[in-house]
């Protein structure tokens, strides 16, 4: 299975997603420049945290037109994984690959912890290892983490169960109905908050993250036994 | 200090400027900050007199921030080689070999004058500043820390200033991608004009990649790198030597604007430059810009340099090449390749998206040329600039404050009884209290390295792929420098090197950060020169030489000056991950053991200004070689994999550090301390070399047989245990204080007053 992390001009949780792909599960990942318009050599596509064209105008309201996006917009519609964390969550907004957008923390200030977040769906390709309702255990860093969407969106949201993870004890940005990661409709693209991978060592104060890369593995595995039998 | 007259200079065209005679006439160097002596040996330099592009470049580059003229004389003082020294003061950063071919590079440096004007930006460009002097070094940067000092919280000037430096360094390291992991606060009246912001930052590199700033190769291209320069910072070398007066707000101007998207995109693309291997010199733009990095790097090659001006990106019209000279916009570096090489490293800068033109070349006259339309702007021998500034040898005087406080007996203070109430009051003070507040607006798990997070005595950072970390620490407390400068800058560099050893490290260097008054005023000179010699004292006898650091002096303001207070970064090598050690106690049931003796010493303490609202005294006595032996004993015991926890005595003393322990592993404790002390001043006093560890019940015997046989005092307090810190002194309990009301204390005391 073959990883691409996005690398945006601004980018720096880029070296950590690489970092956690080879020390979780061992699978092959490139760094791919913003200007790349060919993904077709990967199966799961990390877009990075970070401060994409360093977040003037609107957090990934720039990175949005990187000439990768496209490339990234046609893995998402053939089915390949697309995760996006942070300031990749926040990019994934702004391309509406998911909807609903990110805004200022409540308390309007830079928030970096260990944040408790309950795993709400765990049938989808990047949650498989985890159990449904489990309590984990992951970093945030962020100053822009606030989710926001319309009614009709957050109603859609519950019905078509996609919100993926909810904060649990403490709401840290105010987000709404304490989402702290959402999926598409399909379910191969998935935006969060929290960092799972600056959480796959137990020296770091957890490894909980671990299992969201053990999860893309088995999904992909099995989606490549189903192709060849 | 310059009344207004840099903003006009900043509005001046070259045609307005006035001419060579006019300066010496009207005396406009003063202006700039130059003596009148310092003027005349100008003139014998060049053997002419210098025009306005001149005056302004000699008088940055004799500025005390560039040049040291006041310090030098001290700084001689410091140990600066070692074993393990790879480079020493004078690059932009020091390196100290870790073994198999990596070293630690690491410096520390001050942006409080333009952090007590504006300081979100003052504090954000200190972080962009340090961050390029370890990079241009070719490290790669893996963890910054910050000292800072403000007036106490209920002053709302504190509190703007406070909010705004920590938001600073947030905005500004968070978005680089560099972990903030550690650092220190101490508020106090005596920085309520005149914070103080210092920042360090920690790189690692191998030795094959570490860079000098040196133009060598005649013909070879000098390239500038960047933003284009623009009017901001113009004179901030010369601002920053000066007192602040109420003039300082309309120096804003000379404070510059950060960009630290810029800077990860320069710090890429200059670590990607060096790894290629083409680099012949490199050095950042930092104070003084252009005029320090390029004169300063064809001095340490024995060279010159021409400049053309027209070919420096400008990010207004019409800027002169005084302006270009002086200018301290951010994020730039100056670098010098052979001309083989020049479009390769145009591509790299070009993948980046930097800015990289070619402004000059290297030449064999010893001179520093400016050409500006067409005209010779300047023409100076390098060697004018870098080595000819004169060093004063001030003079210094004992103060009276000093004298009259051999007569304070700070044991005789009326008895405190209600100690629970006074250990509240110590850790709701927020020197003492928690800094999450801040730390929580710091990425510290960036880069996934840091293995001991804001919070501990010291911070570590693993290097990947090995089983080695670095602990890294800045200490420095102004309070007992004040009261005795000598054993003040003992014990700033004994406890970097304790907090060092407590995290399961061995100290390896110092960088250090010497914040002073007026160094023309013989009484804070005597500070400046008493405290430089009881650091360096302190490195050599801990084995930890100075390799490198930065001087701030002139940090006074109408309200008078600051403590004195030098800063101590202390960097430290964990061979093996696993011996890691960190403050809280790990579970019910260990032992907890004090290591070092108490004496009746409260001058300084933290107890003393919160309880007795007063800074008076002698601070505690330091003995180098009993603080040697306890830390060399301490550190063979973590080796041998006995302690649970270890957490340095400081601010607040036994009491405090009971209490940290507790509160930050969530559990109680039950102690009893023998002693012939009244026990406010036994759990107060803040005496030197102490340290308090728990471990295991079955190793307490030999714990304890292990100290004692290298003649460390080593009482057995008692254990972890309950819900509750409970004390008792001479037999009678003291404290009994439920730890999750310590905690809230602590944790509050902060966040309540920036409500």
């Amino acid at each position: 299975m073959r990883f691409a992390v996005i690398v945006f001009p601004g980018s720096n949780g880029d070296i950590d997603c690489y970092k956690a792909v080879e020390d979780a599960i061992g699978q092959p990942v490139d760094y791919v420049w913003h200007t790349a318009t060919d993904l077709s050599e990967y199966d799961a596509i990390l877009v990075p945290g970070g401060f994409s064209y360093g977040d003037y105008l609107r957090c990934g309201a720039i990175a949005r037109f990187a000439p990768v996006m496209d490339a990234v917009r046609r893995a998402a519609d053939e089915g390949k994984f697309v995760l996006g964390i942070c300031n990749g969550f926040q990019v994934l907004t702004e391309a509406r690959l998911l909807p609903g957008a990110l805004i200022r923390n409540r308390t309007l200030k830079f928030i970096c912890q260990l944040a408790e977040i309950r795993v709400e769906n765990n049938r989808t390709p990047f949650t498989l290892d985890y159990e449904e309702g489990e309590v984990i255990r992951i970093p945030i860093a962020h100053g822009e983490g606030c989710y926001y969407c319309d009614e009709e969106t957050l109603a859609r949201l519950k019905a078509e169960n996609r919100i993926m993870f909810r904060y649990v004890n403490e709401n840290p940005n105010g987000s709404i109905d304490d989402i702290a990661g959402i999926c598409n409709e399909r379910g191969n693209v998935l935006g969060l908050m929290p960092h799972p991978e600056r959480a796959v060592h137990r020296w770091l104060g957890s490894e909980d993250g671990r299992r969201m890369f053990t999860s893309l593995l088995r999904a992909y595995e099995a989606r490549r036994r189903e192709v060849t039998v | 200090m310059t009344h207004g007259t840099t903003h006009g200079a900043a509005q001046r065209t070259a045609a307005a400027e006035p001419t060579a005679e006019q300066i010496g006439e009207h005396k406009i160097y003063r202006q700039m900050g130059l003596s009148d002596d310092e003027y005349a040996l100008i003139c014998r330099l060049l053997g002419r007199k210098p025009n306005y592009t001149e005056t302004g470049v000699f008088s940055v580059m004799w500025s005390e921030h560039c040049a040291y003229k006041n310090s030098k004389p001290v700084l001689k003082k410091f140990p600066t080689t070692g074993p393990r020294v790879l480079v020493g003061p004078g690059e932009g950063a020091g390196v100290v070999d870790i073994g198999d071919g990596m070293g630690v590079c690491f410096k520390i440096e001050s942006h409080n004058h333009p952090s007590a004007i504006e300081p979100y930006q003052g504090a954000a460009t200190g972080v962009g500043g340090i961050l390029r002097d370890i990079f241009s070094m070719g490290a790669r940067p893996v963890a910054l820390l910050n000292s800072l000092r403000f007036g106490t919280l209920d002053n709302p000037r504190a509190r703007y200033l406070f909010e705004n430096v920590v938001a600073g360094i947030a905005g500004y390291g968070n978005c680089v991608g560099i972990p903030t992991v550690g650092g220190e606060i101490m508020f106090d009246p005596s920085y309520e004009g005149n914070p103080l912001v210092n920042v360090m930052c920690v790189g690692l590199i191998d030795h094959d990649l570490i860079q000098k700033g040196r133009a060598e190769g005649v013909g070879n291209a000098v390239f500038y790198v960047g933003p284009a320069t623009g009017r901001d910072g113009i004179h901030g070398a010369t601002f920053a030597s000066g007192e602040l007066t109420a003039e300082s707000e309309s120096q804003r101007p000379a404070v510059q604007v950060g960009d630290p998207f810029m800077e990860k995109l320069v710090m890429e693309a200059c670590l990607e430059l060096i790894e290629s291997g083409i680099v012949v010199g490199i050095q950042d733009m930092g104070a003084a810009g252009l005029t320090c990095s390029s004169s300063e790097m064809a001095s340490k090659a024995g060279n010159g340099m021409e400049l053309n001006l027209d070919l420096v990106p400008q990010r207004e019209p019409d800027m002169t090449p005084y302006e270009m000279m002086l200018s301290e916009s951010q994020e730039r570096m100056l670098f010098v390749v052979r001309p083989e090489h020049e479009e390769q490293a145009r591509a790299i800068f070009a993948k980046w998206g930097v800015p990289c033109v070619k402004v000059g070349r290297v030449t064999n006259d010893g001179r520093l040329k400016l050409f500006h339309r067409g005209e010779l702007a300047a023409d100076i021998p390098v060697s004018a600039l870098v080595d000819n500034c004169p060093v004063y040898r001030r003079e210094p005087k004992v103060p009276e404050y000093y004298v009259k406080n051999a007569d304070v007996d700070t044991a005789r203070y009326p008895e405190v009884t209600d100690l629970a109430g006074a250990l509240e009051k110590v850790l709701g003070s927020p020197t003492v209290a928690s800094k999450e507040w801040v730390y929580r607006q710091y990425d510290h798990t960036i880069r996934t390295e840091t293995a001991v997070p804001p919070g501990s005595d010291a911070a570590v950072v693993a290097i990947r792929g090995t089983r080695k970390a670095v602990a890294m620490t800045l200490d420095g407390n102004g309070r007992y420098v004040y009261l005795d400068p000598e054993t003040g800058g003992r014990i700033a560099v004994a406890e970097a090197a304790r907090n060092v050893v407590c995290s399961g490290a061995e100290p390896l260097a110092v960088t250090d950060n010497l914040n002073f008054g007026n160094p023309e005023k013989p009484e804070m000179f005597w500070q400046l020169e008493r405290a430089s010699e009881g650091i360096a004292d302190a490195c050599r006898r801990l084995g930890t030489p100075v390799i490198g650091g930065n001087v701030s002096l002139y940090n006074e303001s109408e309200s008078g000056p600051i403590h004195p207070t030098p800063v101590i970064g202390m960097v430290g090598l964990v061979r093996d991950v696993d011996h890691i050690t960190t403050q809280p106690f790990k579970r019910e049931g260990d032992v907890v053991i004090l290591l070092g003796e108490t004496k009746a010493e409260l001058g300084g303490s933290e107890f003393q200004h919160v309880i007795h609202g007063v800074t008076e005294g002698r601070p505690p006595h330091i003995d180098l070689d009993k603080e040697k032996a306890l830390q060399d004993a301490l550190l063979e015991a973590i080796r041998a994999g006995w302690i649970a926890s270890a957490h340095d005595l400081s601010e607040g003393g036994l009491a405090v550090a009971l209490a940290e322990s507790c509160i930050t592993g969530g559990l109680g404790a039950e102690v009893s301390l023998e002693t012939d002390l009244r026990p406010d001043i036994a759990l107060f006093s803040e005496s030197q070399s102490r340290v308090i560890i728990s471990v295991r019940p079955e190793h307490a015997g030999e714990v304890l047989r292990h100290f004692e046989a290298i003649g460390v005092p080593a009482a057995r307090l008692g254990v972890v245990k309950g819900a509750n810190l409970a004390v008792r002194a001479g037999g009678k309990p003291v404290i009994d204080v439920p730890v999750e009301k310590l905690t809230r204390v602590w944790k509050d005391a902060i966040p309540c007053r920036m409500r």
